[in-house]
């Protein structure tokens, strides 16, 4: 083949590579929310920001990860405003003056799920803590996170309550996946194990095969998210405007509604809670 | 489980119908990784053909290290271009985290130990057999490498390939600089990551079968390539 | 690369010198005190058993290999092969390049600079001379035996060099290749060319060389004009080896 070719390859190879790294340095308007899997793989954020963006002309920008990686991200300053159910973290983030003001948003409520056999024979339970103990008691799978994420800290809050430290059967019947919820769910799914969700995570999810919910309802299960602007005095390139937009837009009534009008299956998945 | 036939069968509607969504995906995928690999090409190619030509202190170790990277995780490949283009980094004043840029930088990273390592033995064995003809004639060092960059077109157009076939399929290292944004840095691999976790893996097999078809066309092409530079007896 | 190349290219080489070219390896002595002088214009054969040194000679003149002690002198100046010297080698296994047939030659030409029109219809005329203008689009690799040495002569031969060097280039090659190639010896001689050819095969010295230079164990044992060479050597390794007894 002719030298040409090779040249007028690499010509398109370098126009190519202008065209994708021209808009990164380009004045848009957009955000980056640092969040977690369960508001994104929920499909919320699908329902939520084309409002906002249509609303104010700014693009939002999601990156979700588990709790604690969106905690640190926020932290190195990659990101303009932080999203997540982990309340003590996301206190302690604001008091170390990564945040600059931490507000409740919403929150929806974990539940127990497991196989239809139900060998601990917890079906039907409201006390979380009762049902962790009959879990543990029984040796029955249990399929944790292990990631250091919301719901990880949120499970292992519960198994302190009940006194019960599973790490210790850590590889026997408590099997920490250390991933995100759909494929600690899958895994659950896969070796009929027992799992702790959160109920916006399990009714999208579609990979339930017959699993059930087997506890549900009680207050100890209620899964708090709140919503902080990252420091610009601690990060100079925090779009303050923007992400602050985007914070008074969830707080406001719009945003408060939007988010209580969406729902999947007719079940609504977040209840709004910001206090007026 | 879903059936396979379900998820086939979402695969084959969603390609059929050239779902606007999935083509986004893969048009961003392919000019990701493309990108990635005419870059990593600029820098490996060279860097392979100085190392098989020129011999200097410390050559051993560059090699053996280069070897080495090739088999390095796309993860821990991704955590170091996060570290650096993290606000907190030394790059980071660039705003490159979360944007298409940082996802060609992390494959570069990738590609460029393949297409340099295979350059590097690709032309080393071509030099033995070109060096006293070519200093017969008077090329030096530097002529000698592009001598041999173009005489052995066809095995590094394969490695390139290869580096391609490499960058097109990771996730590990994208979906930590990229960070999945929908219609900004979703790609292929990552959407199929996110399909998997909520689920719906009719979808995640849809993409995957995309993905099957653009490396078995990547394969295709690597050895119509072999082939026809056999029949010149270029290889 | 320290210093940039020198802008005179294709620079005179002859005469050629070789004085005291001592080369130990292993602790062997593969060249033992060889000197010799090649200029003038006549078809030199450089014979002698195999193991002689034949080759890592002709490549220690072509200064492709340094020497321990001694020194090659081109025309008079230390070799510097970044001028482009006129001279042209010839291997046993031919380097072809993987390009067209064309495009090897067009290659030897332009290391010398020689491009554009002069480059072209020097091509040309060197592709006639081999007798591969119709293979001329063809990938050189495809070639075969015969016709590959058939190139690398006549990429040789394009940048009309002083001195060609060859190494035993017919010792694979079936008769009509190598009529073939005697001819295109033959004629680059007759053109004016100094030619320097490594044989073993006795009858090809007689067809073609007008001195023979006989090498033995690492030194040069004897320099004669053929005819005297072929009638009385006067060494004894010679004598042996023309009578085609095993040299030791
Ligand atoms: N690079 C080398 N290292 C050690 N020995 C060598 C090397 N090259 C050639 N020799 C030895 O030098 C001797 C002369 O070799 P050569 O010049 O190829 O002989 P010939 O006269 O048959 O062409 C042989 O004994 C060969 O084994
Ligand atoms: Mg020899």
């Amino acid at each position: 083949m002719p030298r040409r070719s090779i040249a007028a390859g690499l010509m398109a190879a370098a126009l190519l590579l202008g065209s994708l790294v021209a808009p990164a340095f380009a004045a848009e308007a957009f955000i980056v929310v640092q969040s977690t899997t369960s508001t994104q793989n929920s499909g919320l954020f699908d329902n939520l920001l084309p409002r906002f963006t249509k609303k104010t002309g700014i693009q939002v920008r999601v990156v979700a990860v588990g709790t604690g990686q969106a905690l640190k991200n926020a932290r190195n300053g990659d990101g303009d405003v932080l999203l997540v159910h982990a309340k003590p973290a996301e206190l302690k983030f604001v008091e170390a003056g990564y945040g600059v003001k931490r507000f409740d948003l919403m929150y929806n409520d974990f539940v127990i799920v497991g196989p239809p056999k139900d060998p601990a024979k917890v079906g039907g339970m409201k006390d979380p803590i009762a049902a962790l103990k009959k879990i543990a008691a029984a040796k029955a799978a249990f399929a944790s996170r292990g990631d250091d994420s919301g719901t990880h800290k949120k499970e292992r809050a519960l198994w302190k309550q009940a006194s019960v430290d599973p790490t210790k059967a850590s590889g026997k019947w408590y099997r920490e996946t250390g991933s995100g919820m759909g494929a600690t769910l899958n895994a659950a799914v896969g070796m009929g194990a027992y799992t702790m969700t959160d109920r916006a995570t399990w009714i999208a999810f579609k990979n339930k095969a017959d699993f059930k919910i087997l506890v549900e309802g009680d207050t100890k299960l209620f899964n708090q998210y709140g919503v902080i602007l990252v420091n610009p005095n601690r990060h100079k390139h925090v779009k303050v405007k923007e992400g602050q937009a985007f914070v008074d837009w969830l707080l406001s009534p719009e945003g408060q509604a939007a988010i209580a009008a969406y729902k999947v299956k007719g079940q609504q998945l977040f209840f709004p809670n910001a206090k007026k | 489980m879903q059936d396979f036939g379900a998820a086939f069968g979402e695969a084959f509607r969603l390609i059929l119908t050239l779902d606007a969504g999935l083509l986004e995906i893969v048009v961003l995928s392919l000019k990701i990784s493309l990108s990635a690999v005419a870059l990593a090409g600029l820098i490996g190619l060279p860097l392979g053909a100085v190392l098989a030509v020129v011999r200097f202190p410390g050559r051993a170790v560059v090699v053996t290290l280069l070897n080495a990277l090739m088999g390095l995780p796309p993860v821990v490949v991704g955590l170091i271009v996060y570290l650096m283009l993290s606000r907190a980094g030394p790059l980071g004043v660039f705003g490159l985290l979360y944007t298409p840029a940082a996802m060609i930088i992390a494959q570069t990273v990738l590609v460029v130990p393949i297409v340099a390592a295979i350059a590097r033995q690709v032309i080393e064995d071509m030099r033995t057999e070109y060096d006293e003809q070519l200093r017969v004639l008077g090329i030096g060092p530097l002529g000698m490498v592009r001598t041999l960059l173009w005489d052995a077109r066809a095995s590094l157009l394969t490695a390139l390939l290869a580096g391609f076939g490499r960058a097109i399929a990771e996730v590990g290292a994208v979906i930590i600089v990229g960070g999945n944004i929908d219609h900004v840095t979703r790609v292929m691999t990552t959407a199929i990551a996110l399909e998997t976790s909520k689920g719906d893996l009719a979808l995640a097999l849809g993409l995957g079968f995309v993905l099957l078809v653009i490396a078995v066309g990547v394969n295709a092409l690597a050895m119509g390539l072999r082939r026809a530079a056999a029949r010149g007896a270029y290889a | 690369m320290t210093s940039p190349p020198p802008e005179r290219r294709n620079e005179a080489v002859l005469p050629v010198e070789a004085l005291g070219i001592t080369l130990r390896r292993n602790g062997r002595r593969l060249l033992d005190d060889v000197s010799v002088l090649f200029d003038g214009h006549d078809f030199c054969a450089l014979m002698g058993p195999n193991g002689a040194g034949k080759s890592l000679f002709l490549r220690v003149l072509a200064n492709l290999v340094t020497p321990d002690e001694g020194t090659v002198r081109w025309n008079d100046r230390l070799p510097d092969r970044r001028r482009a010297p006129k001279l042209g080698f010839a291997f046993q296994k031919p380097v072809t390049l993987r390009r067209s047939v064309r495009a090897n030659i067009r290659y030897a030409l332009a290391a010398c600079r020689i491009r554009g029109a002069e480059g072209r219809q020097r091509t040309e005329a060197a592709l006639a001379l081999a007798g591969l203008a119709d293979l001329a689009r063809s990938p050189a690799r495809v070639l075969s035996g015969g016709e590959q040495q058939r190139l690398a002569i006549a990429r040789a031969l394009a940048v009309e060099p002083e001195l060609l060097l060859l190494d035993e280039p017919t010792a694979n090659l079936d008769p009509a290749s190598t009529a073939a190639i005697e001819s295109l010896l033959r004629g680059a001689a007759y053109g004016g060319t100094k030619i320097v050819l490594v044989t073993h095969d006795i009858g090809q010295a007689r067809r073609l060389a007008e001195t023979v230079v006989f090498m033995h164990a690492g030194r040069i044992t004897e320099t004669t004009a053929a005819d005297t060479f072929f009638d009385a050597p006067t060494s004894s390794a010679a004598e042996a080896f023309l009578a085609g007894r095993l040299v030791l």
